[in-house]
Parts: structure tokens; C-alpha cells; sequence
């Protein structure tokens, strides 16, 4: 047969629709505008905005894992929570462990304590999503209902467990010396573990992206969140892969966890369940089972609750459902939302 | 005709409450192509999808090769030499469509002459070769899927309505393309709807109806047979025309 | 008569039925039979949490949603009440306008909810619940001026319902007949009332259609039921329910505050109530509210006896200590879903015993 017969085409949409494809992106400038004009000041706003891209960065990186770990198997993990709280505690235990590198006035030695820390509480969060994955979410796959019922029986049970090994009062921890106190540029002072944090956050975004893009293995996740049947028929056992989507999932969780205690110097059995709420409000924004979505989603998030928190303290988290509200209503099946055969 | 490849004896499958195969006896010979004809609901996809362990079958057994694949997982399925190409064509339309063809080359990069034939059946591979297989049109995306199914060498390749929707050239095109797969030494179990297309290449047919195979035999002995057409085309093909 | 009463729901089952009329009869003579403070405090809470758990297994149980924002409504019914007795002081109308005003806003935030929410599916739901439940705890937390934030709201109630007021001089059985025994009653009926009506509703056609797009909503939508009107009245009714309860735990309490209504903790207790004591059926509801709390009342403390008499064992004393207690609840609850999703009722049923 000929070229002829097959005419090729080229389904471009028109520029207009492109241009609303695009739109979510432009949201973050947007509103870093908004806030810039309502907050007023400069000094002032940059602060906020770096706190805002820290806070959402953290909040992406625990938020990643969920929304693929949904998109894959249409899994929604309501103890998601736990892993957060766990790595968390694993990685202040590190750092009491190292107390010496963490005091020490060394860039090196406080950067490596941190590392090992996060290594730690990576690796035992990602243990802990394989037996989670194993005991709790496997026998009810299909069932949401009773996922939701079992993940957040298996939420309740992590938090009793994290009382019983670490005992019932909240933990604190200072930062490392060198992570601790500000820049100051210009008028405005940037926290540094602000800057750390946006840097881990972006090197992960851009990682992830790259392996979701550019492996194999990222090749057959995103597959398999648009036709996990399909992918099974070419050979490939989507149950194993999603396990390791889950593992993964949840060590980005505990780093999530490391850094969001890190932040705030205290952590409670109870913080995952509570960062949960904003981690569901991002998912939900981005579209369930989007990457990019979930990434904008999380900037979006903790943006607005730092000016909201600058300008109206009382109405920070009211003010992200408003968000969601405003953004379900243009899109109801969030910013991106995925495409699903069957 | 030579030994079977492919054995279903009396499979059941039941989706919920639904009992879609009442027992299913179906022999599909080594070589050739096998068509499998019969009207909306009669249960053709259920049967591929039940092949490929998609659904289980609740009783009954399905060998290939002289092995027992009743029970056997989808991934491990395709591994034995099954290749599926499903109603919906099953395309990644996230993912383009190089990286469709690569993920179905399970056993290492693809070989580039296969692709080279592949392309010469199918130019659209070639000249989309890196958009998004999301843009493509029905045709082309079915023409992805089929050429998916083939990027290595298979045993057996089910094909479920690859004309279905499609304009009269492009019906064309995929017709000789499944013929010049048919010189190969793959075996074609093909579900269709179209009788013209499927009587131009098809070499044993079976009939469903109600979950059942109600006839098989030889194509060319179904072509000869006008009044053996007129009973079973009332049957299974009212829907279509 | 009695089989009207249950809207001809009856318990099929000869050990439910005696076991719910133990609880009932207990709970009837709570005064007479356990006096003490405790004693009472427990039986009204029991009343309260049955017909609050009731109230969620209709949306659980019956309508196959799962909503996150249970403790939400439940609050709105306690601010309600509880503002309406500190505004305008304590008098039965000030109860009455509390209380309607509680159901009324729980209703329009149901609805909203609902139909925001409902369309999609039952996990946007619960995200969506659990969200918007979060916020409104700490929204209330906040706005101290009004709700008196985590401090919560002290108010005086009506004296015919307090200590203070003596219906007769004497004692009856050695009980004496004061307003808090009346406060007892009115909980008691209250909530009795509210639960004959739940049987009336999950009996009613209503109840009925609600089941079967709870099984299969597809199948429902083809046969020309609009699921998410469905989906969302059971939402509202629910909610109209839980404010109710809210508003007898308010009156009961005469103090309301985020930790006793709007909490997480209490959601999650809900939720364990409801699937111990059994998912649709509404006696799951009396059985699983009377043993969780009984076994929060008095198992904690069986528990610190037994820690302590363990407790040159380090690990395994931490693993039974009388806080840990919902961890072993935790474990129940997720044998209890997977094992017996029909819980204590769907057990005893099956059994016939």
C-alpha cells in the first residue's frame, strides 16, 4: 500500500485550545502577582514566596507518590499519613544519633547528617509502604470503599505503633547549625533551610520527571496508569511494578516527612494525618494520578497559605479549599486531568 | 489443516453476574488465519479476553502448544508467544508512538529490519514516529496496535475487529497488511464483524452465538455455501449492514 | 405493634435480639440500675453515639459513601445549641431555635457538599470530606471570639434540666428525681426517636433504591434513578441527624468544644463503631456504639492493670498500656473489614443463633 492511500494527519489543536492546555502553568506566576500585590511590600513578599515554593515543594514530594500510586491501580492510600509521621521520627532519631555531626559548625558534617538521615528514614519508610502494601492494600484491591476503611485502619495502627516505639510526647529537634538562621537579600531574609528545601524539592521534581519521560520503567508507569490491562498483555507484571510504585511512594513520603520536620523543629505522631489534609487538597487540585498536576497543585497550595497566613492568619487552610473549590469548578476533574481507557 | 495451537474446551467465563461463555470448544490449527464471526454480544471480545487471562474462565480449559494456560497470569500469557490486540487497540496515548513499539519489544531493543517491514506495512509508524500517539486517527492508532503486536516475532496474534470504524482504503490497507503477516510463520486468530474482509483471508472460521460456537469449518467450504451463509449471516451479521 | 415500631426491620437473629434488649433495658433504667455519676455519663453517651453512628452507617451502610466530615455536622449541631443557649441564655426555645438553626446549616453544607462532590467518585468524596472537615475544625478553633476556640463553650441550660431542679422530693429506688435525670430522658427518647426514625427511612422505598445504587450505581443509572439526588439526600439526611445528635451532646454536656465534636479522633472512633458493630444494618449501630464505648470507659483501665502487672516485660507492657488501647481497636477494625465487612450483626446473623 501507499502513502496515498494513508493520508497522514496532523490532529494539531487549535492555538486557542493549546493555550488553555498551557493555562495551569501560567497559575503560579499568577498568583505569586496576586500575592505580590497584596502583600505589597517586596522584602516582604519574597519572603512569603520562597516559604510558599519551600512549603509546596515539600508538600509535592509527599503528595507524588499518592497520585501515582492512584493512577496506577486506582489505589487511594488514606494511611499515606503514616509514612510521613514515620520518616519523620526514623530521621529525628538519626539526627539525635549523629548529634555530634548536626552541632558540629562543619557545612559537611551537618549536610551528611542530614543525608543519613533521610537515607535512613527513606529506606525504612519504603520497607515499611512493601509491608503496608503486602498486608493492607493488597486484599482489597478493586474495593474502594474498604481501601478507604483498611488504609486508615492501617493509619491508626502506624500512629499507636510510632507511641509504643517512641513514646507518647512530640519530639524535637534543632537544624543542623549551618541550616539554621537566614540570607539576607536586600530588605528580605530567606531562611536557608527554606532554599534547601525548594533545592531538594526541584532536583526531585526534575529527577522524577526524568524518569518518567526517559525509562523504561517510567515508560511503563505512565503506561500503566492510562491502561494497566494493556500493559499486563504485553508482558509485563503491573502488580510487581505498582509494588515498587508504592515502596517508592512511600520513602518519598519519609523524606517528606524528614524535611517537613526539619522545617518545623517538632514532630507528633499525629503530623502526617494533619499534612494530609493539604497533601489530598493538592491531589485533588492537580487531577488524581497526575505528576505535573500534583507539582502545580503543591506550588499553587503553599503559596497562597503563606500570603493567606501573612495577610488573614485565621483563614490559611479555609482558604486552599477555596482554592479547590474555584479550581473544580473550571476543571472538575482537577488542573490535568488523566486520560483513562476502558 | 495441521496440529492445533490453540484448544478451548468447554470454557465458562462469567463477568459479575453475567454468564457471558456457555462452553466454548474452539480449535485454532498452526498457521493461517482463523476468523471468528458472530453478531454484537455473542461474545467474541469475552473469548480473546479470556484467552489472554484478562478474565478467568470459571470452568473449562484453554491449552497452547500442549500447554494448560487456563490459569496462567496475562504477563505470563504473552510471554508463551501470545500477542493481543484488544477492541479499544489498548494505545498509550501518553506515550508516543516509539515508545508504544518499545515497550512491546519485552526482549531487548527492537530489531531494526523487523521495524523497517514493520514501517513498510504500516507507513504511519514511520512518519509519526515521534509524535504523541494520542494524536494519531482511528486508523493509525490501529495500525499501531497491530504492528505492536508484531514487533517480535509471535506465535499466536489475536485481533479483535482491527476494521471497526474505519474507511474503506484504510479497511484496505489493514487487509493486505494481515495478509503479508499471514506468509509469516504467525498464526491469526481474528475477530470480525466484516465478512467480505474476513472471507478474504480468513482459512477456518467459527461462528458464535450466545456464548457458543454454533459453527466451524473451513472459509473456503463458507464462501461455497450461499444457503450455510444465509443461516448464519442472518444470525450473526443483522447487526452489521 | 413492635414490629411497626422497627419498621418491620426486625433482628433476625436470637442472640441480637437479646442483646439488643439488654442494651435497651439498660439504657431505659441507666438511673435505677447503675447509679453513680459515671454510670450515667456513660449510658447518655451510649444514647447519643447510636443515634450519631446510626446517622453514618445510613451513609456508609446503606448509601455505600464514605465521608470524612461526619464529626463536622455533628458539631454544627453542637455549636448550634450551644450558641444559642450562651447568646440568648438558657431557656427551651433557645434550645429549640439552637437546634433547628444547627440542622438547618448542616443541611446546606451537605448539600453543598453533595452536590460539589457526589458526581465523582466514593474516594473524591472522602477526599474532598476530609478536607473540608479539617478546615472547619480549625476555622471553629480560630474563631475564638465566637466559639471560644479550643477552649470550647460553657453554658447554663435550662434548670429544669440540671442537678439543681427536684422534680419530687423523694427518692425513688435511691435515685433522686432531678433535672438530670429528666436531662437523661430527653437524651434517652431523644435519640430513641431518632433511630425508629433511621429504621423508618433505611425500610422506605428510599432505603431500598439507596441499597441498590449503593451495589450497583451503574445498574440504577441505566434504569432511570438519578444516583447523585440519591446519594446526595442521604447525604443531607445524615447530616441533618448528626447535627441533631450534636445538638443532645451539647445539651447533655453543657459545654461544647472541638475536642468533644469536631475532632478527628472522634471521626475515627465513628468509624470503628460503625464497622465492628456491623456496615448496614443499623443495629450494627447500637452494638458497635455500646461496646466501643463501654470498652473506652472501663477497658482502659483493665488494660493499665494489665501493663502494670506486666511491666517488667519493657515491650510487651508499652504494647498494652491503657493508652495504646486503640491500637489493638485499629487491628480490630481492619480484621473486622476484611474478615466479617457485615461485622458483629452480619456474625450473629449468619450464626442464627
Amino acid at each position: 500500500m501507499s502513502e496515498a492511500t494513508i493520508k497522514p494527519r496532523i490532529e494539531k489543536a487549535p492555538l486557542g485550545e493549546r493555550m488553555i492546555e498551557k493555562l495551569p502553568v501560567v497559575l503560579v506566576p499568577a498568583l505569586a502577582m496576586l500575592g505580590l500585590i497584596a502583600v505589597g511590600n517586596p522584602a516582604t513578599w519574597l519572603t512569603l514566596t520562597v516559604a510558599g515554593l519551600a512549603m509546596g515543594l515539600m508538600i509535592f514530594i509527599m503528595a507524588s507518590g499518592l497520585t501515582v500510586v492512584f493512577g496506577l491501580m486506582d489505589v487511594i492510600n488514606f494511611g499515606h499519613g503514616a509514612f510521613i509521621s514515620v520518616g519523620a521520627f526514623v530521621g529525628f532519631t538519626v539526627l539525635i544519633w549523629l548529634g555530634g555531626w548536626t552541632s558540629s559548625p562543619s557545612v559537611f558534617l551537618n549536610l551528611s547528617a542530614v543525608f543519613m538521615a533521610i537515607l535512613v528514614a527513606m529506606l525504612a519508610t519504603a520497607l515499611m509502604g512493601y509491608a503496608f502494601e503486602r498486608v493492607i492494600v493488597m486484599p482489597v484491591y478493586g474495593e474502594h470503599l474498604k481501601q478507604i476503611l483498611v488504609t486508615m485502619g492501617g493509619l491508626i495502627v502506624a500512629q499507636q505503633l510510632i507511641y509504643v516505639f517512641w513514646g507518647p510526647d512530640e519530639m524535637h529537634v534543632a537544624r543542623p547549625e549551618s541550616l539554621q538562621g537566614s540570607f539576607v537579600l536586600g530588605e528580605a531574609a530567606v531562611e536557608k533551610y527554606r532554599l534547601v528545601a525548594v533545592g531538594i524539592g526541584v532536583v526531585l521534581f526534575v529527577a522524577m520527571r526524568y524518569v518518567l519521560k526517559s525509562t523504561r520503567i517510567g515508560l511503563l508507569v505512565r503506561a500503566g496508569v492510562e491502561n494497566g490491562e494493556m500493559v499486563e498483555a504485553l508482558g509485563y507484571r503491573v502488580r510487581r511494578l505498582f509494588l515498587m510504585v508504592f515502596m517508592a511512594g512511600s520513602a518519598l513520603a519519609g523524606l517528606g516527612g524528614v524535611m517537613w520536620g526539619l522545617y518545623q523543629e517538632t514532630i507528633t505522631a499525629h503530623m502526617g494525618q494533619e499534612i494530609m489534609v493539604l497533601v489530598f487538597i493538592v491531589v485533588i487540585i492537580g487531577g488524581l494520578g497526575s505528576v505535573e498536576g500534583c507539582f502545580i497543585g503543591a506550588l499553587l497550595v503553599g503559596l497562597l497559605s503563606n500570603y493567606t497566613a501573612f495577610l488573614a492568619p485565621k483563614v490559611a487552610l479555609v482558604s486552599t479549599i477555596g482554592l479547590m473549590v474555584i479550581i473544580l469548578m473550571w476543571r472538575p476533574q482537577g488542573l490535568y486531568p488523566v486520560v483513562k481507557a476502558k | 489443516m495441521s496440529e492445533p495451537l490453540l484448544q478451548l474446551s468447554g470454557v465458562h467465563t462469567h463477568i459479575g453476574p453475567y454468564h457471558i461463555l456457555q462452553g466454548v470448544d474452539l480449535t485454532v490449527p498452526k498457521g493461517g488465519v482463523s476468523v471468528l464471526l458472530g453478531r454484537n454480544g455473542a461474545g467474541k471480545s469475552t473469548t480473546l479476553r479470556t484467552i489472554m487471562g484478562l478474565w478467568t474462565a470459571s470452568s473449562g480449559s484453554i491449552t497452547f502448544q500442549g500447554r494448560d494456560i487456563t490459569r496462567m497470569e496475562t504477563p505470563a500469557i504473552s510471554r508463551s508467544g501470545i500477542a493481543f490486540v484488544p477492541e479499544n487497540m489498548g494505545i498509550f496515548t501518553d506515550l508516543t508512538v516509539a515508545e508504544n513499539m518499545t515497550l512491546a519489544a519485552t526482549k531487548g531493543p527492537i530489531d531494526p529490519k523487523r521495524l523497517a517491514w514493520i514501517q513498510e506495512l504500516f507507513p504511519p509508524v514511520r512518519t509519526f514516529w515521534n509524535s504523541s500517539a494520542g494524536t494519531l486517527s482511528g486508523g493509525q492508532k490501529q495500525m499501531l496496535a497491530v504492528s505492536r503486536a508484531i514487533v517480535e516475532s509471535r506465535v499466536l496474534i489475536l485481533i479483535d475487529e482491527p476494521t471497526k470504524g474505519l474507511a474503506p482504503a484504510i479497511i484496505n490497507a489493514m487487509t493486505d497488511a494481515l495478509k503479508e503477516l499471514k506468509e509469516t510463520d504467525t498464526t491469526i486468530l481474528l475477530v470480525e464483524q466484516n465478512f467480505a474482509m474476513a472471507s478474504s483471508i480468513g482459512d477456518t472460521v467459527a461462528v458464535m452465538d450466545d456464548g457458543r460456537i454454533i459453527h466451524d469449518g473451513d472459509m473456503a467450504e463458507m464462501v461455497a455455501d450461499k444457503e450455510l451463509q444465509e443461516r448464519l449471516m442472518g444470525l450473526s451479521l443483522e447487526a452489521h449492514q | 405493634m413492635l414490629t411497626r415500631l422497627l419498621s418491620g426491620d426486625k433482628p433476625r437473629s436470637r442472640v441480637l435480639t437479646l442483646l439488643l434488649l439488654v442494651i435497651v433495658i439498660s439504657l431505659a433504667f441507666a438511673p435505677f440500675l447503675f447509679p453513680g455519676t459515671k454510670s450515667l455519663e456513660t449510658a447518655a453517651r451510649i444514647c447519643i453515639f447510636i443515634a450519631l453512628v446510626a446517622s453514618y452507617d445510613l451513609l456508609l451502610g446503606y448509601a455505600g459513601i464514605v465521608s470524612f466530615a461526619h464529626t463536622m455536622f455533628f458539631g454544627i449541631g453542637a455549636y448550634g445549641t450551644a450558641l444559642a443557649q450562651s447568646v440568648t441564655g438558657p431557656s427551651f426555645v433557645s434550645i429549640l431555635w439552637g437546634t433547628a438553626a444547627g440542622a438547618v446549616v448542616a443541611a446546606i453544607f451537605a448539600l453543598a457538599i453533595g452536590l460539589f462532590s457526589l458526581r465523582v467518585k466514593a474516594i473524591f468524596f472522602a477526599m474532598v470530606t476530609l478536607a473540608v472537615a479539617s478546615a472547619f475544625a480549625v476555622l471553629v478553633s480560630q474563631m475564638s471570639w465566637l466559639t471560644g476556640g479550643e477552649d470550647g463553650l460553657n453554658y447554663r441550660i435550662p434548670r429544669e434540666l440540671t442537678p439543681a431542679f427536684k422534680l419530687i422530693k423523694a427518692k425513688v429506688f435511691d435515685v433522686r428525681i432531678d433535672g438530670k435525670l429528666l436531662a437523661y430522658y430527653l437524651v434517652f427518647f431523644a435519640s430513641a426517636c431518632l433511630f425508629l426514625v433511621m429504621l423508618r427511612i433505611v425500610n422506605s422505598p428510599f432505603g431500598r433504591t439507596l441499597q441498590a445504587v449503593r451495589d450497583n450505581a451503574f445498574r440504577a443509572e441505566a434504569i432511570g434513578y438519578r444516583v447523585v439526588w440519591y446519594r446526595t439526600t442521604a447525604t443531607v439526611l445524615s447530616a441533618v441527624i448528626a447535627a441533631l445528635a450534636g445538638s443532645l451532646l451539647a445539651i447533655w454536656l453543657r459545654y461544647t468544644g472541638p475536642a468533644t465534636t469536631l475532632s478527628m479522633e472522634i471521626m475515627i472512633d465513628i468509624l470503628l463503631m460503625v464497622v465492628i458493630g456491623g456496615m448496614g444494618t443499623l443495629y450494627g449501630a447500637v452494638l458497635g456504639a455500646t461496646i466501643f464505648i463501654l470498652a473506652q470507659m472501663y477497658l482502659q483501665e483493665l488494660m493499665g492493670v494489665a501493663s502494670n502487672a506486666t511491666s517488667f516485660i519493657p515491650f510487651v507492657s508499652d504494647l498494652i498500656a491503657a493508652d495504646r488501647w486503640l491500637l489493638w481497636l485499629g487491628v480490630l477494625f481492619i480484621l473486622s473489614v476484611y474478615f466479617f465487612p457485615t461485622g458483629i450483626v452480619g456474625r450473629l446473623r449468619a450464626s442464627r443463633g
